[in-house]
């Protein structure tokens, strides 16, 4: 009975190591993506239409702000997505540079100009909103100076790659990089608490629960969920084609492709 | 673990950390530098520059805005200390008495400070104005009750007192 039990938990980690590896094989993950990609773009597009009709239409004004507050159902989205897909990125950049696993590399490149593009659509947002309702497109305190060099992470590490020719080379760089840059993420996170900011401080995550109504908080959160799987759709679309890419000289590329 | 793998983990591990705290000894020396205002406490403790441009922050203290053609006297306070500011110029649409702003200048001799910029802090709430209302009816009705217990405790003080 003992020795049965003992057995039990080694047969699944055993099937769950089989799977890690069936994923990490480029051409399982080129097949696996490609099924979920619909999947991931529909749902995003029907909760970003949700979330839209509900931010824009149904949400009441804000009782300080007006209507000037409903910037907030993309900027927020897109300044936690940029942050996301910076812990992406550096997650699968740490897989690749110790176990040197491809498709690790792959998958950090692709969230690489996503994660630039939310951070720069969160930066202009919120500009547009700082004018109205502080008197200034931009101030340097820490939270939004932090957020620009997450912006300049971002350039840089796509600036590298785009520097180094060899596919692997330039995935070791980069992923050295995107460690270093690790430590702006607790900063820009913490920045509104740690230290006097323009910048309001934390309205969802914080102790004694959220301060914004329910009604507003909804859409804000429809939102934030289509953010998320547009950005695994897309991060799928460009990894794939990246996969496609790499492994163009060996048989199940000709094979898919349908070429002799 | 293989141990090359080992190595490059450590390695790894050893990058994050490092720069990590590398950056929180720094962001640690630099900290005045890092806030983007001083609150009124620090400018009444000297901690302020004198003669430099910097900005103070806080809530507009109520009944303090005093508006004379596009100049505005207020009092900006922590609850504790109070810096009184003049201004002149266009005020941000969230300006207003209780509202948290950020104002950039310097203090002239009087101890006033002469502000060149004048910013509203919005706070991290969000509600319908009739919720805001309600709130508020709800606070002062409260406020009120707490009142008219310690008129009540007092007269009752006061009777126990004389008699």
């Amino acid at each position: 009975m003992a020795q049965r039990e003992a057995v039990i938990p080694a047969t699944t980690t055993r099937r769950l190591w089989t799977w890690f590896h069936r994923l990490a094989s480029p051409r399982y993950f080129y097949e696996l993506a490609g099924r979920l990609i619909p999947w991931f773009g529909w749902a995003a597009a029907v909760l970003l239409a949700a979330g839209l009709y509900g931010g824009l239409w149904l949400a009441p004004p804000d009782y300080q702000q007006g209507d000037a507050y409903r910037i907030i159902f993309i900027h927020v989205p897109a300044a936690w997505m940029s942050l996301f897909a910076y812990v992406a990125m550096a997650g699968a950049g740490f897989i690749g540079l110790v176990w040197r696993i491809k498709l690790a590399e792959v998958v950090a490149r692709a969230c690489a100009p996503l994660g630039a593009s939310f951070t720069l659509l969160a930066l202009c947002t919120g500009s547009l909103w700082g004018k109205p309702m502080w008197g200034a497109y931009w101030v340097w305190d820490a939270r939004l100076t932090s957020e620009l060099v997450l912006l300049f992470l971002y350039l840089g590490y796509i600036a590298l790659d785009a520097a180094i020719e060899d596919r692997r080379k330039a995935a070791r760089a980069t992923s050295v990089l995107a460690l270093v840059g690790v430590v702006d993420i607790p900063i820009i996170h913490y920045s509104v608490e740690w230290w006097h900011t323009l910048h309001q401080g934390p309205t969802v995550f914080k102790l004694g629960g959220p301060s914004i109504s329910l009604d507003m908080l909804v859409p804000l959160l429809l939102m934030v969920v289509a953010f998320k799987l547009f950005f695994f759709a897309m991060m799928l679309v460009r990894a794939r084609t990246e996969v496609l890419e790499r492994e163009v000289n060996s048989a199940w590329v000709r094979e898919v492709v349908g070429e002799p | 673990m293989t141990p090359k793998r080992r190595r490059r983990l450590i390695f790894a591990v050893l990058l994050v950390s490092g720069i990590g705290t590398a950056v929180a000894l720094g962001a640690y020396a630099f900290r005045q530098n890092l806030f983007y205002f001083y609150s009124p406490t620090q400018v009444a403790e000297g901690d302020a520059p004198r003669n430099h441009v910097f900005r103070v922050g806080g809530l507009v203290e109520k009944g303090s805005v005093k508006r004379d053609g596009m100049t505005v006297h207020f009092v900006v306070t922590d609850t504790e200390k109070s810096v009184p500011i003049v201004y002149t110029g266009i005020l941000p649409d969230l300006f207003r008495e209780g509202q948290g702003i950020v104002a950039e200048g310097r203090l002239n001799r009087s101890g006033e400070f002469v502000a060149t910029q004048v910013l509203a802090k919005h706070d991290s709430t969000y509600m319908p104005p009739e919720v805001a209302r309600a709130l508020k009816r709800a606070h002062e009705r409260e406020a009120a009750a707490a009142r008219a217990k310690l008129a009540q405790e007092a007269a009752r003080a006061a009777g126990a007192g004389g008699r």
